[in-house]
């Protein structure tokens, strides 16, 4: 069975060999999942979100098991976009596969050079904007809950970066996800993925203590499925540009079930943690479940939900 | 090495502590992962098919030993995960991520002493196992629950091992007291401390290192998603004295830089 799919944007192209691509912050720098499978087998790999200057993150705990799921408050530690162009970069297999980078900041104008940045980094094939972070700018309101910022965003980095490929990651924290989708295709990006994060928080009734340092973190895993499902349907529905799904993956079913609601390729988050070569075998997985259940291509299947 | 992904079966779980009651403390025997090597203090990832999609986590153990025959781990329930681990079968399968972290330094000719507190005895049975000259080796073992819970007898029978089961709340008074002299000793020798226990009882450990400059080793136990360096959930913060000034002051993670740090190289 043919697993390649092109990503087909406004602007520009992404040719994935499958639609298996792992989630930014859950499989590191690619490195740390090498022992367990091929990276080059994956249509492409998104690191841990990058910002302009390192960032140290937030103190601990940062992350805490909830029922099917886990919180985390990690608060994007990462050691720069500089650093990763020169040291991490060289290690990674960006000949054989599509490493792309997940960018984070705080104002529009920090978007855009990081985005300018990276335009000039051949080994990086495409961006994947987090706009699910506080506008330091205006009063911390995250870009993503708002639509006008979400495309604001969303054309400074297509202008600082025209050449590549470029996706925006949406979050689930918001009343209606179609409409904040529509505003940033509107704004020149080539695809959209969802979900990030969904805002959770957890308790110790013992100590009476928050079990987060931060309080409150993002909720991810398979507790998150239903709401990503419906996320990736809604917005699948409302953009013409392919949208990338993300959420409570954990099996080849799964992955069929959002390229069923409109998905043309998904990401493989939390799911990681669980089994660290779970990313490799769904590249497997998949043909076999097709033939099991008769799907006889993605393309048949993608977005033919039937809703009476 | 680098880390391996195996399911790996379970020869036996055998319950330790007193018959009758219901069991804390666990011995769990899996078949050999056949590693090419692996150090004590190193850990594994242990999930069991049981923790389906609701406990999304691995669960961090220590390697207690490992022989031609079998990889064992010791644990004691606490949780979720820990209780679903008391309920494995001889056969079942168990999916292995390991050997993870680094381990201790084994120093063979340097006098060295290990300070346990309750479950951080397991690294310490592989450990004792392993070492050339045993008679460089000394321990001082703190615990709550009955000696008979632990997994003491293959280092009894290579070592002496100092208990002190707490009991009333004298008893912490005590261990600290004890903690403090024998840390000083071990540095007059120029030895080497080794600890490993939960957090109060390192930390306490760290105070003495840095007061009489004994070098010493602290093995943490941080919460941990994935075990291989990639959520940066499981972090701990480093001091100036980190070996490499790029990490000097920052968050470096447990699961590959640790569990076993530099007493001066931290901040618990
Ligand atoms: C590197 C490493 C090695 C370890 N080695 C061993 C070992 O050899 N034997 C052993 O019995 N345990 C060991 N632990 C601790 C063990 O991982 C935890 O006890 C276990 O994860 C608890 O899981 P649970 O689901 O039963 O408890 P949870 O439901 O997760 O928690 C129950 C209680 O245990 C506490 N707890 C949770 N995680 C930890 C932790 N990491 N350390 C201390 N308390 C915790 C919680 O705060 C809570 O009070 C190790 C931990 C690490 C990080
Ligand atoms: C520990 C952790 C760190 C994450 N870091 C990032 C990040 O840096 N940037 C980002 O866009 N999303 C980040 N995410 C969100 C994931 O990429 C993904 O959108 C989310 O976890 C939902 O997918 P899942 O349920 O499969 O995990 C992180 C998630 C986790 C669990
Ligand atoms: S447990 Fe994920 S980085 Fe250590």
């Amino acid at each position: 069975m043919n697993l390649a799919v092109t990503l087909s944007g406004q602007s520009q192209k992404l040719e994935l060999k499958n639609p298996i691509l792992t989630a930014s912050g859950t499989f590191g720098y690619g490195l740390e999942f090498a022992p367990f499978g091929d990276l080059s087998s994956l249509g492409g790999f998104i690191v841990k979100g990058l910002s302009l200057k390192p960032r140290l993150g937030n103190p601990g705990p940062r992350i805490v098991e909830t029922t099917a799921g886990m919180l985390n408050a990690v608060g994007l530690q990462n050691a720069g976009v500089e650093y990763f162009c020169r040291e991490t970069l060289p290690k990674l297999p960006t000949n054989q596969t599509n490493v792309i980078a997940n960018i984070y900041a705080s104002s529009v104008e920090e978007f855009a050079e990081l985005a300018a940045i990276l335009e000039h980094e051949p080994r990086i094939k495409a961006l994947e904007v987090n706009i699910s972070c506080p506008n330091v700018r205006q009063g911390g309101v995250l870009f993503g809950q708002d639509a006008k910022m979400a495309a604001h965003v969303t054309k400074a980095c297509r202008q600082a970066a025209p050449n590549k490929f470029l996706i925006v990651k949406l979050s689930p924290n918001v009343t209606d996800i179609a409409y904040i989708a529509q505003s940033v295709e509107g704004a020149g990006c080539d695809c959209i993925s969802c979900i990030n994060t969904l805002q959770g928080m957890s308790v110790d009734l013992k100590s009476r203590r928050p079990m987060l340092a931060n309080v409150i973190g993002g909720l991810s895993g398979p507790a998150i499925k239903p709401v990503a499902l419906r996320c990736v349907w809604q917005v699948a529905k409302a953009v013409k540009i392919p949208v990338i799904g993300v959420g409570g993956i954990t099996s080849a079913r799964d992955v069929l079930e959002f390229i069923l609601v409109g998905a043309w390729a998904i990401q493989v988050g939390t799911a990681n943690f669980m089994r660290p070569q779970i990313s490799f075998e769904l590249i497997k997985d998949i043909p076999l479940l097709c033939e099991e259940l008769n799907i006889t291509s993605l393309t048949e299947l993608r977005g033919s939900l039937k809703v009476s | 090495m680098t880390p391996k992904s195996l399911q790996l079966k379970v020869l036996d779980l055998v319950p330790f502590g007193q018959t009758g009651t219901k069991h804390y403390f666990f011995a769990l025997r899996l078949e050999n992962p056949n590693w090419e090597e692996w150090q004590p203090g190193q850990f594994v990832m242990l999930r069991p098919a049981s923790f389906g999609l609701e406990i999304p986590w691995g669960r961090p153990l220590g390697i207690c030993h490992l022989t031609h025959q079998h990889l064992i781990c010791f644990f004691q329930v606490l949780g979720r995960g820990t209780e679903r681990l008391a309920q494995l079968k001889t056969g079942d399968y168990v999916q292995v991520v390991g050997p993870l972290g680094q381990g201790f330094v084994m120093e063979e000719a340097t006098p060295t002493l290990l300070l346990a507190g309750g479950m951080g005895i397991v690294p310490f049975v592989g450990y004792v196992n392993r070492h050339s000259q045993p008679w460089n080796l000394s321990m001082l073992f703190g615990h709550r629950a009955p000696i008979d819970c632990y997994p003491v007898d293959s280092i009894n029978e290579r070592i002496t091992l100092d208990s002190l089961q707490e009991t009333v709340p004298g008893d912490l008074d005590n261990l600290i007291f004890s903690l403090q002299e024998r840390i000083h000793d071990c540095a007059e020798q120029h030895g080497l401390v080794l600890a490993c226990g939960p957090l109060p009882f390192l930390k306490t450990v760290q105070r003495f290192a840095l007061q009489f400059q004994a070098r010493t080793q602290l093995s943490l136990e941080n919460r941990m998603a994935c075990g291989v360096g990639a959520c940066l959930g499981c972090v701990t913060k480093t001091t100036p004295n980190w070996q490499d000034q790029k990490l000097a002051n920052n968050y470096v993670q447990v699961c590959t830089h640790g569990p076993v740090f530099w007493a001066e190289q931290i901040i618990l």
